[in-house]
């Protein structure tokens, strides 16, 4: 069955060519069967695979596929070939699964549109692309399928053309995304020059008898890897193109920028995990900026008004949860987190835009409220997703996240651990109230607008990701050794003998006449204990059932409270010791929070970043100016400069 | 006796004819001394050629030199031919009218 | 009594030259006997081709030398030889409609490419500095007139009177750098001044770094690198669109080949001397062209920044010297042949009679009336800035490794962050075919050979960089 694995990329771009070339001739009708069948199609192939894979041993569980040799120069070479292992049978599941229901959802969405064949033509190639990406088996394929994803949602992002901001967010998130494939195509030449292959097997095979712990070589290539995969999945200090890029379509923000593509950075992490486990250093920042960019994404996310782009910085601050995984070295959770935010994310994206397509393109929550009862099937899957994403028990995101912060705490890093709670408090704030103003309430719906219910093919995958996103939990259950499936899946793809790779080190130290540092720190394992885990989960429970309080004071109990503060009107009835509470509440905490985040926004984020990007231009076009003068058009100028360069060459040559 | 030159002087004289033809080029402004200018550089090459093979008692200087005359000629024939093409559409050959493509 | 020893004359090795040679006087024959119909003109001319092509394969057991070692074919050569003829087929066939759209209709034209490609294959084969200057002003001399060859065009001639005198220039340092190599080495043949320069005192002789300095000029002129680039982007604006396509790459791969004979075979002794210079003009040839391209709003101009940008890639082949530089410079040139006449091919189909439509802004909205040209402009621009899996990507990376294999490590980096900006100003013009509304009509008549021209350079630019294995191998043996 393996030998089946070039036909799951290869239906997508079947799909793509057909749209692309014949789209206007067959009509809407083919041209939604044939993008979805295709989808469709690759599912199956990867079920069949998947089936095969599971019925191997888990020590055998790796198939290459090499459909031919793509480049061999001197000793380089590289394959055109496919990897088939757990980690990677995730990804296609992941990818194939949820890309199918998005794909299904799209033709409802998308059914308006005049363009429709282009628009299913892009997706569909940005599944062949993903799944290159996710399915090669050396790094280069990986970058073919990384900057084939990246070049696929710059036309998505730039679908609605007729918008000028459409335009500029492509271009932006193209522009960000190219600093980061700098790093990571730096990243792949490094490890041809130190390892004369860039094939993973024989890189990570070798990786711990070639390379020391934690010297130069290894720490320059992680970071640089971690650089390209910061751009790609929206990072500090990339991530300012994510939320720009809610400009394109939802489903194509549902697929690309919140399930597959923008976690293509993890996947990246965690399949060079060897890598980044011989790299303490790289493994500390990887942390830092994950942790990090959880929490400032989340407090972004409270101030906004755009449903999407409350969406958009969730899902910043979601991957930096991953991305914090990685750091503490949890890669079982990182990749378990990226599965269940594919679900409840995909599910909330294709939720918001079923909202907006019943209102008929409204975004701005503060132009929504009470739509439960207009779209019931809508409101109970978002709903459901908000409880996984929020972490409540025993929906998907309460596990995942759960044994982030748990790994973060393991790893003996109180800070990291702050972090992760302090973002899971303000995601359950922020992701409630999105709930609140959206569904209930009183209704803020401009009188004219009346909104309806999404037809089937749009809430049929909103409910088959809902489901997903409440059971998907159940791979990875913990306390039970041995019940946590996925963490036995990734096992051997994840194997990393600490032990021999510092005797190799300390072997290679010696060579070179230096003494190898102490390192076994390093060689403890930290002790399971099942009852600060439980304790964990108890916390984090609280946690998120004080966010959802929060916002359920702000936003349903008293409705616009913060804005009532600030004008400083105060009710006097019985009611109003029950406000103190609010109020306290409110003035300690929501308060400065909503005003630090503000400042946080305008300052960080518009200011600081764009205006770097913008600072570049500026640069550029002066030199352009520049040039202009040198390049006059009078041929004694260009003379002129011939002979400057001249004396330039001799000053350089003689002194 | 026979008198000697240097090997030095030649190399001075073929330096100093070069410096002056890139000098023409730079400074002067009609397309046709500009042209000289530069069939002044390649005489200056010429002259280096051939002391360089008296120096050293060889042939292939000479057989070059000629080889680059007959280039020459053949490049002033195009580089007239190219002048006057363009004098036909816009009477002037001063090289400062000509730049309709720039930046 | 001493015999005069006779020369190695083996006019077998010098077949291509000959045949090609042949091909060119009778199309000039043929010429005067055709009028207005130049059908058989081109016909003639690209059997030429054809012949020169198969003649490239006249001799076995590789490397050869003849004429007192001044003609070498070697797999070098050969291969060039490929490219020429590929290139030189491709210009002819582009130039049919053009030609016709703009009322060029001089035999000569056809003849003068064919000369101009003899003078590539001699650049490309000789190993002997008078060679070399020789091969260098036969393609020079014809381009000068290609380049001026619509006469009553006041951009075409500016453009032929810029190259014209610049060229002229730039011929001067170099003859002057090849008198001063001669003076310190006393010959003119490479093989021997390879052997001679092993010694110190001739070695490090000022009259030898003088003449490294000055071919470094000649040379770089002639590949249009910076600062001595500025020719460049005037000259390819002015010259036709087919002869600005010939130029950026026949020429081009030609200069390169003697580049690489003269400094990676010839003196890799010298390196260190040189060497540092090189790296510098590749690395301001990279910026300055992409710089430069950033800021045009003309398409021809941005393809000619993007090619000094380009430049300075296929420096670092040169500046790498190892046969893996050799092999990956002529895999560049055969990957940027497809590039660039499948993206002016675009260009010339998208002109009509009266408007060239040469500016960015002509392209607004070209993939909705178009989409089959729009998709190819895209391959063919993303291949340029280096996307995967594309022959562009394939060619820099083969490259860059060439250099890492060296030790060029600051170099690659620097070359890697140009590949990235540079997507910048490919982009902007698919921004502007996908994401513009069309501002004015377009009026393409698909004229079949151009059309004929497109698909093949796409073909090129898709299959060496999906199936680049088969003449990677056929490079490197």
């Amino acid at each position: 069955m393996f030998h089946l694995a070039f036909l799951v990329p290869l239906f997508p771009l079947i799909g793509s060519i057909v749209n692309g070339f014949f789209g206007l001739r067959i009509g809407k009708k083919a041209v939604g069967w044939v993008a979805c069948g295709t989808v469709a199609f690759s599912f199956l192939v990867t079920l069949l695979m998947l089936g095969q894979l599971l019925f191997t041993p888990a020590e055998e569980r790796l198939f290459e596929q090499t459909l031919f040799t793509w480049m061999a120069a001197g000793d380089f070479n590289a394959a055109f070939g496919f990897q088939i292992d757990p980690l990677s049978m995730v990804m296609m599941m992941v990818v194939t699964g949820v890309g199918f229901l998005i794909h299904v959802y799209s033709i409802g969405y998308m059914h308006d549109e005049y363009s429709y064949y282009r628009f299913f033509a892009y997706l569909n190639l940005f599944m062949f692309s993903m799944l290159l990406l996710v399915m090669g088996n050396n790094f280069l394929m990986m970058f073919i399928g990384w900057e084939g994803v990246g070049l696929c949602s710059y036309f998505l992002i730039g679908y609605y053309f007729e918008k000028k901001s459409a335009c500029d967010a492509g271009t932006k998130a193209f522009v960000m995304n190219r600093v980061g494939d700098f790093a990571f195509l730096l990243a792949i030449m490094y490890i041809f020059y130190l390892f004369g292959t860039i094939d993973y097997t024989e890189v990570f095979h070798a990786a711990p008898e070639k390379l020391i712990l934690g010297a130069e070589p290894v720490t320059i290539i992680t970071l640089l890897l971690f650089v390209g995969a910061t751009g790609k999945s929206a990072q500090i200090p990339l991530y300012t193109w994510l939320p720009d890029a809610m400009e394109g379509p939802t489903p194509v923000s549902a697929l690309i920028h919140a399930a597959t593509m923008v976690t293509a950075g993890v996947y990246m992490v965690v399949r060079c995990s060897v890598l980044f486990n011989m790299a303490p250093f790289s493994m500390s920042v990887v942390a830092f900026i994950g942790g990090g960019t959880a929490i400032f994404a989340a407090t972004i996310g409270m101030t906004q008004f755009d449903i999407k782009r409350v969406l958009a910085y969730s899902t910043v601050s979601q991957i930096g949860y991953m991305f914090l995984a990685c750091g503490v070295g949890a890669y079982t959770a990182a990749i378990f987190h990226l599965v269940t935010h594919a679900f409840f994310k995909a599910c909330l994206f294709l939720g918001s835009g079923s909202v907006i397509h019943g209102l008929h393109g409204e975004q701005d929550m503060r132009k929504m409220g009470d739509l439960k009862k207009h779209q019931p099937v809508t409101y109970i899957t978002f709903l459901i997703s908000t409880l996984a994403i929020a972490g409540i028990f025993p929906l998907s995101g309460f596990f995942s996240k759960d044994e982030i912060l748990y790994h973060a705490l393991m790893d003996g890093n109180t800070i990291l651990w702050g972090m992760g709670v302090t973002g899971a408090l303000l995601t359950a704030f922020y992701m409630f109230r999105l709930v609140f103003m959206t569904f209930w309430g009183e209704s803020r719906v401009d009188p004219h607008v009346h909104p309806h219910e999404s037809p089937k093919v749009m809430t049929l995958p909103l409910v088959i990701l809902a489901g997903l996103a409440a059971f998907g939990g159940l791979l990875g259950i913990p306390l039970v050794h041995g019940w946590h499936a996925l963490h036995n899946w990734l096992e051997p793809v994840l194997h990393f003998d600490m032990a021999s790779t510092l005797e190799h080190s300390k072997h290679l130290l010696h060579e070179v006449g230096r003494h190898a540092p102490h390192w076994e720190a390093l060689l403890i394992e930290p002790e399971e204990n099942i009852w600060i885990e439980i304790s964990l989960m108890l916390l984090s429970l609280t946690v998120a059932l004080t966010g959802i309080a929060g916002a359920y004071f702000c936003y349903v109990k008293k409705p616009g409270l913060p804005d009532e503060l600030i004008k400083g009107q105060w009710g006097y009835d019985l009611v109003k010791n029950k406000y103190e509470v609010d109020e306290f509440y409110d003035a300690t905490f929501v308060e400065p929070t909503i005003q630090g985040s503000l400042l946080l926004w305008k300052k960080g984020d518009a200011q600081g970043i764009d205006g770097a990007v913008n600072g570049v231009a500026q640069i550029l076009g002066w030199c352009g100016q520049q040039a202009r003068v040198v390049q006059s058009g009078f041929v004694r100028n260009y003379a002129l400069f011939m002979v400057l360069g001249f004396i330039m060459l001799l000053f350089i040559m003689f002194f | 006796m026979e008198s000697t030159v240097p090997l030095s002087h030649y190399l001075v004289l073929s330096t100093t004819l070069f410096v002056i033809g890139v000098l023409g080029v730079l400074v002067r402004r009609n397309a046709i001394v500009v042209f000289m200018c530069i069939e002044i550089m390649l005489n200056a090459v010429n002259i280096s050629l051939i002391a360089f093979d008296r120096y050293m008692n060889l042939h292939t200087g000479q057989v070059f030199s000629f080889m680059v005359m007959c280039v020459a000629a053949a490049e002033v024939s195009v580089g007239l031919a190219i002048i006057i093409s363009i004098f036909r559409n816009k009477p002037t050959v001063n090289l400062d009218e000509f730049n309709i493509m720039k930046w | 009594m001493e015999h005069i020893p006779s020369p190695t004359v083996d006019l077998v090795s010098l077949a291509p030259v000959l045949v090609l040679s042949v091909f060119a006087m009778m199309v000039l024959l043929v010429d005067l006997y055709v009028k207005r119909d130049k059908t058989l003109v081109i016909f003639i001319s690209l059997v030429g081709l054809l012949m020169t092509a198969i003649s490239a394969f006249a001799k076995f057991d590789l490397p050869v030398h003849s004429f007192n070692d001044s003609y070498v074919v070697d797999e070098l050569s050969v291969f060039f030889i490929m490219i020429f003829t590929l290139s030189s087929a491709l210009a002819i066939l582009l130039s049919i409609d053009y030609n016709k759209r703009e009322g060029i209709r001089m035999g000569e034209y056809y003849s003068l490419i064919l000369l101009c490609t003899v003078g590539m294959i001699l650049l490309a084969s000789s190993t002997d500095m008078i060679m070399i200057f020789l091969g260098i002003e036969i393609v020079s001399i014809c381009l000068y007139v290609l380049a001026g060859i619509r006469r009553s065009d006041p951009k075409s001639n500016e453009a032929a009177l810029k190259y014209f005198l610049l060229g002229a220039f730039a011929t001067g340092f170099l003859l002057y750098g090849m008198t001063l190599v001669y003076g310190a080495t006393g010959t003119t043949k490479l093989g021997l001044i390879a052997e001679l320069i092993r010694e110190e005192q001739i070695a490090s002789k000022p009259l030898m770094l003088m003449g490294i300095v000055l071919l470094i000029i000649g040379f770089g002129f002639k590949v249009a690198s910076v600062p001595f680039h500025m020719w460049a982007p005037d000259v390819y604006h002015g010259a036709p669109t087919p002869v600005t396509a010939f130029m950026a790459v026949g020429p081009k791969a030609a200069a390169f080949a003697a580049f690489f004979r003269v400094f990676a075979e010839a003196m890799p002794v010298l390196s260190p001397s040189w060497e540092s210079l090189l790296c510098i003009v590749a690395v301001l040839s990279m910026f300055i062209g992409n710089v430069g391209a950033i800021m045009q709003t003309n398409i021809k101009r941005l393809l000619a920044y993007s090619s000094v940008s380009h430049v300075g890639y296929i420096l670092i082949a040169v500046i790498a010297k190892n046969s893996l530089g050799s092999s990956s410079l002529v895999f560049y040139m055969l990957a940027y042949a497809f590039m660039i006449f499948g993206a002016f091919g675009i260009v010339i189909l998208i002109g009509r009679k009266e408007n060239e439509m040469l500016e960015i802004a002509d392209y607004s909205g070209l993939a909705y009336k178009h989409p089959l040209m729009a998709i190819s402009m895209s391959v063919f621009l993303l291949s340029l800035g280096g996307m995967p899996p594309l022959a562009g990507f394939v060619a820099k990376f083969y490259i860059f490794s060439a250099a890492i294999k060296e030790g060029f490590v600051t170099l690659v980096v620097l070359a890697v962050l140009n590949s990235v900006i540079s997507f910048y100003y490919y982009l902007k013009v698919i921004v502007y075919m996908y994401m513009k509304e069309p501002e004015g009509e377009f009026q393409i008549s698909l004229a079949p050979m151009t059309v004929f021209v497109v698909v093949i350079a796409m073909v090129g630019t898709a299959g060496l960089g999906i199936f680049p294995d088969p003449i990677l191998y056929f490079t490197q043996h």
